[in-house]
């Protein structure tokens, strides 16, 4: 099926998500919409999927133009989504969940689950996959559920294709299987929207690939582009991707970590005896894919984590057992992997963010009471220091765009007197201009001496930033390697295998 | 669905001015700070869109229309429309003209009673009306204001009724039961029942921080429990109990406890009004100026945030409880010291601790925001009774229109649909944080 976007318009208010944007994708072909967070990429899928009606422009399929109320509609006319975050009940199994929304019944209402169960075989065998129709979700590792998603659109005999963002979850390997069953998809001669913002994937995978920034399209560009010409495609100016950095100059402080234990409420653990050392000067990066602790350890540094045991120290301090305001009152500095949810107060303004977890003595509080003049300085000072595009300092922050939120954060935790930077994603949901610009704030950091932990799930961000890399897998550290390690290497790692003679490292 | 990731440039909805001087920005980043350069017209129309998109203009919008749908019932109601309607089709006019004299009559004599009493025979009476509004405004201000402040926190504190029994239990047996000279009898008593306020909240606050019980639950039920346990304080003899006497009342309050009228004895306006701007004063200093205001919003707006920032947020809750009943507890005091002086039972709240719920929302829980919605109620309240007495309008007509801007401001899109109020900018709605459960990964 042929799926064509005409001069796609779509408005929230007075901003225009969707500029006329047009694209065609032809049956059997995997058509890449790149672009960075922001551009308007999930919105136009929106649209496509009915979730969004456009102001103007039209959806055609083989050329006849639809008209979608919701999903449903969508669904029924052959496109199916792949979301980056599954649409699946953890406690169902993987027939009910395929069935679900289209439920087939024998009499009396009884749900016919063999029908469900057949499908799901049938689909998985004609791609090659294995999945038990039986299984419960929560149980299967993040690579099958993302398939669960798939046989599920498939189910519904989805001719279109959309897959958002589908690797941000995945171990590099999954990756390279999904790539694969894309690839088989494509033959069967489905069209494949594929959106991302990972050059590396859209180079390995696409056909054709259409750039979209600031909610219009900037253009095509062909599979072979190299990775700089698609990053200053998408971000508008020539992007510096490679992180500079000289030899680590070690500092006396060092932050070390011994037998740290993390369990949540029901005591299941959630980060398992891991030790590691920092020394200033040095980034730690852990890396490790989506979920596997690394959060959980950088909140348990900070005293955000409950239920631990182990020790902590910073130059000699036990961190272990304090509360948090202790922790940060030490020089801690701590950007959280979620920005909206747990960095930022987004009907604040940006000066009032810049001193939101400062309000435990001065320049920002003094007896009690604000010191509005010491804040309005010291914001306008960060917003120039730290490049941070926004309207004025008392605009509300949730207006900012992520990157420049981002910069927020990071404004307000760099400016302390730092004695250790934790950094959960500092680049996720960052355009490419900014991660350039947060990473040299990191490596300045670094470079003043100060122990830096940064958790990613990025490889290139790991290798990049990292002088050494300390892979997590089920909550335990799975080896520490200097960041020269192969990608290949790290990938395995990642999914729970050491590498040769890294366990000393 | 709506990806987090992919909103909208600008994180959500940037003003357009905002696109324009990110942009200026970008093209020469030393005019950063130097305003953007719109023509006056587009900054009077952004002024505009921000006013009539703010929520004030919904207040508004609210207001204007209970008081419409308030005409509807006043004329539907009324005998001589009644009357007219049964022969409409014939002498249409008369109806209508019978619908015009009863909405204009009724809202006439609101007015007469709230604002302006042009039938008095000299200015001290005209203004009468007024500083009647202002003193039934009094206790909603202090209530409202509680209410707000624990909104403002992210707590729904629907215990004013019980903190106001608190209040003025404790304010009216001081009042009362001590002897001591004025203003020191006062002020302690006043003292007394903010706390015995503060206290009654303070138990919700406390039960949520330390168990995470609902603070809706706990607050209503500690109504009910201030409320039985004032009805046998009342009905005892030697606790609160008029000697002497079997009603369920309190003795009258001691001279040197009572607030002093403001304006004379031919006004009922007392000192608690003024307590009550401080307390206005007061909390606008809290909210905007102070570190523990700060924290307040911040918890209030953000939970998350503000833990991860290090604030304490289940010390935070407690405190906030412990100022909003502080607040309400004004109210209970301003009540049985200035108002109801001669002993108060157990009705002495007469639903401020509810209607504080409701000035709160109108006042969109900003602390002058609050005064004026508690001065419009006030002046409902007041009006409302001439309206009855004078025009056979009953005083329920009053509560219909409250309710009804309640609701309103509850459905702002529909206010915003009726007047053509420009919708404020879409946000995408954000995605909780999902947070994989380890065990799901394997390779």
């Amino acid at each position: 099926m042929k799926l064509e976007l005409r001069n796609i318009t779509k408005r929230f208010g007075t901003l225009v998500a969707n500029d006329h944007i047009s694209l065609t994708v032809e049956p059997g072909e995997i058509h890449c919409l790149l672009g960075e967070n922001g551009a308007g990429k999930s919105t136009l899928m929106n649209v496509l999927y009915g979730l969004y009606q456009a102001d103007e422009g039209e959806v055609l399929l083989d050329g006849v133009v639809q008209h979608f109320a919701g999903p449903g509609d969508a669904m029924a006319a052959g496109i199916g989504m792949v979301h980056q975050h599954f649409m699946l009940i953890p406690v169902f199994t993987v027939a009910e969940n395929v069935m679900l929304g289209h439920e087939k019944t024998l009499s009396g209402g009884r749900l016919d689950l063999d029908a469900a169960r057949d499908r799901v075989s049938e689909i998985a065998a004609q791609f090659g996959f294995h999945v038990d129709p039986d299984s419960v979700i929560e149980d299967l590792p993040v690579g099958v559920q993302q398939r669960v998603e798939i046989i599920k659109a498939l189910s519904r005999d989805a001719k279109v294709l959309v897959f958002d963002e589908p690797t941000a979850v995945l171990t590099p390997q999954e990756t390279d299987e999904l790539m694969a069953i894309m690839r088989q998809l494509k033959e069967s001669g489905a069209a494949i929207v594929f959106i991302t913002h990972k050059l590396r994937e859209v180079r390995e995978v696409a056909d054709r690939i259409t750039v979209v920034r600031r909610g219009a399209v900037v253009g095509e560009a062909e599979p072979t582009s190299s990775d700089a010409e698609l990053a200053t495609m998408m971000v508008g100016r020539a992007v510096e991707l490679t992180v500079h950095k000289d030899e680590p100059k070690i500092s006396e402080s060092v932050l070390e970590v011994t037998g740290l234990e993390v369990r949540d409420a029901r005591g299941t653990v959630l980060v398992d005896d891991v030790s590691f050392t920092v020394r200033g000067g040095e980034v730690l990066v852990v890396a490790g894919v989506q979920g596997n602790g690394q959060t959980e350890l950088a909140e348990a540094l900070v005293g955000l984590q409950r239920h631990t045991s182990g020790s902590v120290t910073l130059d000699g301090t036990e961190l272990l057992g304090l509360t948090v305001r202790q922790i940060l009152d030490t020089g801690v500095g701590f950007v959280p992997e979620d920005r909206s949810t747990d960095g930022l107060v987004g009907t604040f303004t940006v000066a009032e963010n810049l001193m939101l977890d400062r309000t435990s003595g001065p320049p920002f509080v003094k007896r009690g009471v604000l010191q509005l003049d010491a804040l309005e300085t010291f914001a306008t000072g960060a917003v120039d220091d730290f490049d941070i595009r926004t309207q004025g300092i008392t605009e509300p922050v949730g207006r900012l765009s992520g990157g420049n939120q981002q910069k927020v954060v990071l404004a307000r935790e760099l400016s302390k007197d730092l004695r250790l930077l934790v950094a959960a994603q500092p680049t996720r949901g960052v355009d490419v201009g900014s991660v350039e610009f947060i990473h040299k704030r990191i490596v300045a950091t670094r470079d003043a001496g100060v122990p830096v932990v940064v958790v990613s799930t990025e490889l290139d961000e790991a290798s990049g930033l990292g002088d050494r890399i300390l892979v997590m897998y089920r909550g335990r550290v799975v080896g520490i390697v200097p960041s020269t390690t192969p990608r290949d290497v790290l990938g395995l790692m990642m999914a729970g295998i050491p590498a040769k003679g890294t366990e000393a490292a | 669905m709506t990806g987090v990731d992919d909103q909208p440039l600008g994180g959500g909805g940037a003003a357009p001015q905002g696109d324009k001087a990110t942009k200026a920005t970008k093209a020469t980043k030393a005019t950063k700070h130097t305003k953007p350069a719109v023509d006056d017209g587009a900054r009077w129309r952004e002024a505009v869109r921000r006013v009539t998109s703010g929520g004030w203009a919904v207040s508004l919008g609210a207001i204007i229309l209970a008081v419409l749908a308030g005409s509807v019932l006043i004329a539907v109601t009324d005998k001589g429309v009644q009357e007219a309607s049964a022969y409409f089709f014939s002498r249409p006019g008369d109806m209508l003209g019978a619908i015009g004299s009863a909405v204009g009559n009724a809202y006439a004599a609101l007015f007469r009673g709230a604002v302006w009493d042009f039938r008095a025979d000299d200015f001290a009476g005209a203004i009468r009306p007024l500083t009647s509004s202002l003193n039934l405004a009094t206790p909603l201000i202090g209530a409202g204001l509680g209410v707000a402040l624990a909104f403002r926190a992210g707590l729904f504190n629907i215990g004013g009724r019980g903190q106001m029994l608190a209040a003025s239990a404790a304010a009216g047996w001081i009042g009362f039961g001590l002897e001591m000279p004025w203003p020191i009898h006062m002020l302690v008593a006043m003292i007394a029942g903010v706390a015995a306020g503060a206290v009654w909240a303070g138990i919700a606050g406390l039960l949520k921080a330390v168990t995470g019980a609902h603070e809706v639950i706990v607050t209503i039920m500690l109504n009910y429990v201030a409320f039985y346990l004032l009805s046998y304080l009342l009905a005892t003899p030697g606790l609160l109990q008029a000697p002497g006497s079997s009603n369920p009342k309190t003795p009258p309050m001691n001279k040197s406890a009572i607030m002093p009228d403001l304006l004379g004895p031919r006004y009922n306006l007392h000192l608690g009004f003024i307590f009550a701007l401080l307390a206005v004063v007061f909390v606008w200093w809290l909210l905007s100026r102070s570190k523990l205001g700060f924290e307040f919003r911040a918890v209030g707006v953000n939970p998350a945030a503000a833990r991860v920032a290090g604030i304490d947020v289940p010390r935070t809750t407690v405190f906030v409880m412990l100022i909003a009943g502080g607040l309400i507890g004004l109210a209970g005091v301003t009540q049985v010291l200035g108002t109801v002086t001669t002993g108060f039972s157990s009705d002495i709240d007469a639903g401020i601790g509810f209607d504080a719920i409701t000035v709160a929302l109108l006042g969109r829980s900003t602390p002058f925001g609050v005064l004026a919605a508690a001065i419009l109620f006030g002046a409902f309240k007041a009006g409302g009774s001439v309206m009855q007495a004078s025009q056979n309008v009953p005083i329920e007509i009053v509560l219909v229109v409250q309710s009804l801007i309640v609701l309103f401001i509850a459905a702002p899109p529909l206010v915003r649909a009726v007047f053509r109020l420009p919708q404020p900018e879409v946000r995408p709605a954000r995605r909780r944080r999902v947070r994989r459960d380890p065990k799901a990964v394997t390779a």
